[in-house]
């Protein structure tokens, strides 16, 4: 099999309009939540009133016309994807060996819904003949893959919030096999659109924090009350070792494991024993030939909702055991929200970014720690200590899919 | 009052260059919008509804394929302006 490297990444997220700025912003420990100010909050009495919002939005990005084509979805997914391909060095490929592998939880809800209030006001003339290209849930992966001009295959991982982790999971084997040399992977999403909010809210998913947003994220504190969605994307380029070594690419990390299992248990509820999101974790360190007691970091999936966080702990403690207590973990949703489709991806970034730097981010608002959830966390930004140690980032969605990315320095 | 040619060749160019990011003095009488401009059939529908709105006009669908060029969309425009 053939060694996968990641030679570029791209971000636009709450936190900041690119990688670099994202990973100090969260590193200065500053959050990417805040009360939206959009009036159809009021109009619609939404129960939650904040969001995390991409930090720069796409309009300041893109070029009208091209944002006039692209759901807001596939306009952070092309502007992160762009990114990490300028930060790649624009690898020269055969177009027929280079392909797309872009996730959405959700793909492209405003579109859809602008399109049916179009259609109920003023008839079907006024539903747009680019409806059906911007709602569909390929259109983030298709938006990027027409841009680089890539023939090896575009594709589309939907597995609600384990999207971003199951594409990148997809592209790093489809390297691995030789089925393409280069793969630019990872997720987005754009649903602060007042039905998901209410949707979530419905279920009792979102935190009601309103008088306090930038707290509202709190993974393992005693007082978290749901996650705080948020929008963004985030992407790799992945790279087949030898070809990224002998063109003298800036090589960040390799990606040694992605896996993907499912529960089978309940279709939001994780399954409190863990072992699903556990095999996900074992399996990703038995694709890169780890050991438990090889791993140092781990950036947690911690959406801060009360009983999804012990379910992670419990499948860590399965998988770690004694060896738990050596781990530095990092729950970045505190700083961004829950970013769906593109948790995946930017997380996976910071997971580079904190190998490379051998720095760990801290996790906010995490003033009384759930004596349930007996992690190391540490609040400010912790130094790691073994270069050679493999990183790890669990995603797990709705469905009872759980996806995990491992990764060690080269 | 019913605008003129001009005008609404005007008015026709603001859609074109909104939609596309086509220079709006580049689209002139003669330029065909498929062969010349490069005006696809997705942007050509979403041009002809908004010139439905703004000049109040209809341009049923059957019609659409006989506009070639910017002359004919102009022609027929202010010919059955309301």
């Amino acid at each position: 099999m053939r060694r996968v490297v990641v030679t570029g990444i791209g971000a636009t997220t709450p936190l900041g309009g690119d990688a670099q700025s994202s990973w100090q912003a969260l590193l200065e420990g500053k959050s990417g939540v805040a009360t939206l100010e959009q009036e159809w909050v009021a109009r619609h009495e939404l129960p939650v009133t904040f969001a995390a919002q991409a930090k720069v939005p796409a309009a300041e990005v893109l070029t009208p016309q091209e944002a006039k084509r692209l759901d807001p979805s596939s306009q952070l997914a092309l502007i992160s994807g762009r990114q990490a391909w300028e930060d790649a060095g624009s690898p020269e490929v055969e177009p027929e060996r280079l392909a797309v592998d872009f996730a959405t939880g959700i793909g492209g809800v405003w579109t859809l819904l602008d399109a049916y209030d179009a259609l109920n006001e003023r008839g079907p003339r006024r539903v747009l003949p680019m409806t059906v290209p911007m709602l569909m849930p390929n259109g983030p992966a298709a938006a990027i893959g027409m841009d680089l001009a890539a023939r090896g295959g575009v594709r589309t991982a939907v597995s609600a919030c384990a999207s971003g982790n199951e594409s990148i999971a997809n592209g790093f084997h489809r390297v691995q096999r030789g089925e393409a040399d280069v793969v630019v992977a990872g997720g987005a999403e754009a649903a602060i659109h007042p039905l998901p909010i209410a949707a979530f809210a419905a279920m009792q998913a979102l935190s009601k924090r309103n008088d306090n947003p930038g707290a509202a994220s709190r993974p393992y504190d005693t007082d978290r009350d749901g996650f705080v969605m948020g929008e963004g994307a985030g992407a790799l380029v992945l790279e087949e070792y030898e070809s990224a070594k002998a063109r003298g690419a800036r090589i960040y990390c390799e990606i040694v494991g992605g896996s993907v299992t499912s529960d089978a248990y309940h279709i939001t509820a994780p399954d409190p024993e863990g072992s699903g999101a556990a095999r996900a974790v074992i399996a990703a360190l038995e694709q890169a030939d780890a050991k438990a007691s090889d791993v140092e970091h781990v950036n947690a999936h911690a959406t801060s909702t009360p009983v999804g966080d012990i379910a992670e702990f419990t499948a860590l403690k399965r998988v770690f055991g004694s060896h738990i207590d050596n781990l530095v973990v990092t729950a970045t949703k505190s700083a961004t929200g829950h970013l769906l489709g593109g948790a995946g991806a930017v997380e996976a970034i910071f997971t580079i970014l904190a190998l490379k730097e051998q720095m760990s981010p801290g996790t906010l608002n995490l003033d009384n720690q759930d004596p349930q959830i007996p992690l190391n966390v540490p609040r400010k930004p912790h130094s790691l200590s073994r270069k050679e140690a493999v990183a790890i980032s669990n995603s797990f969605g709705f469905g009872g899919h759980n996806a995990v990315l491992a990764f060690r320095n080269v | 009052m019913a605008l003129s040619e001009q005008d609404v060749l005007a008015g026709l160019a603001e859609l074109v260059n909104d939609e596309t990011g086509i220079a709006a003095d580049a689209v002139q009488m003669d330029k065909s919008f498929t062969d010349d401009l490069d005006i696809d059939s997705i942007s050509m529908m979403t041009i002809v509804v908004n010139a439905e709105d703004k000049f109040g006009v209809k341009i049923p669908d059957e019609e659409v394929k006989n506009l070639i060029t910017v002359a004919d969309a102009v022609n027929y425009i202010t010919s059955n302006q309301g």
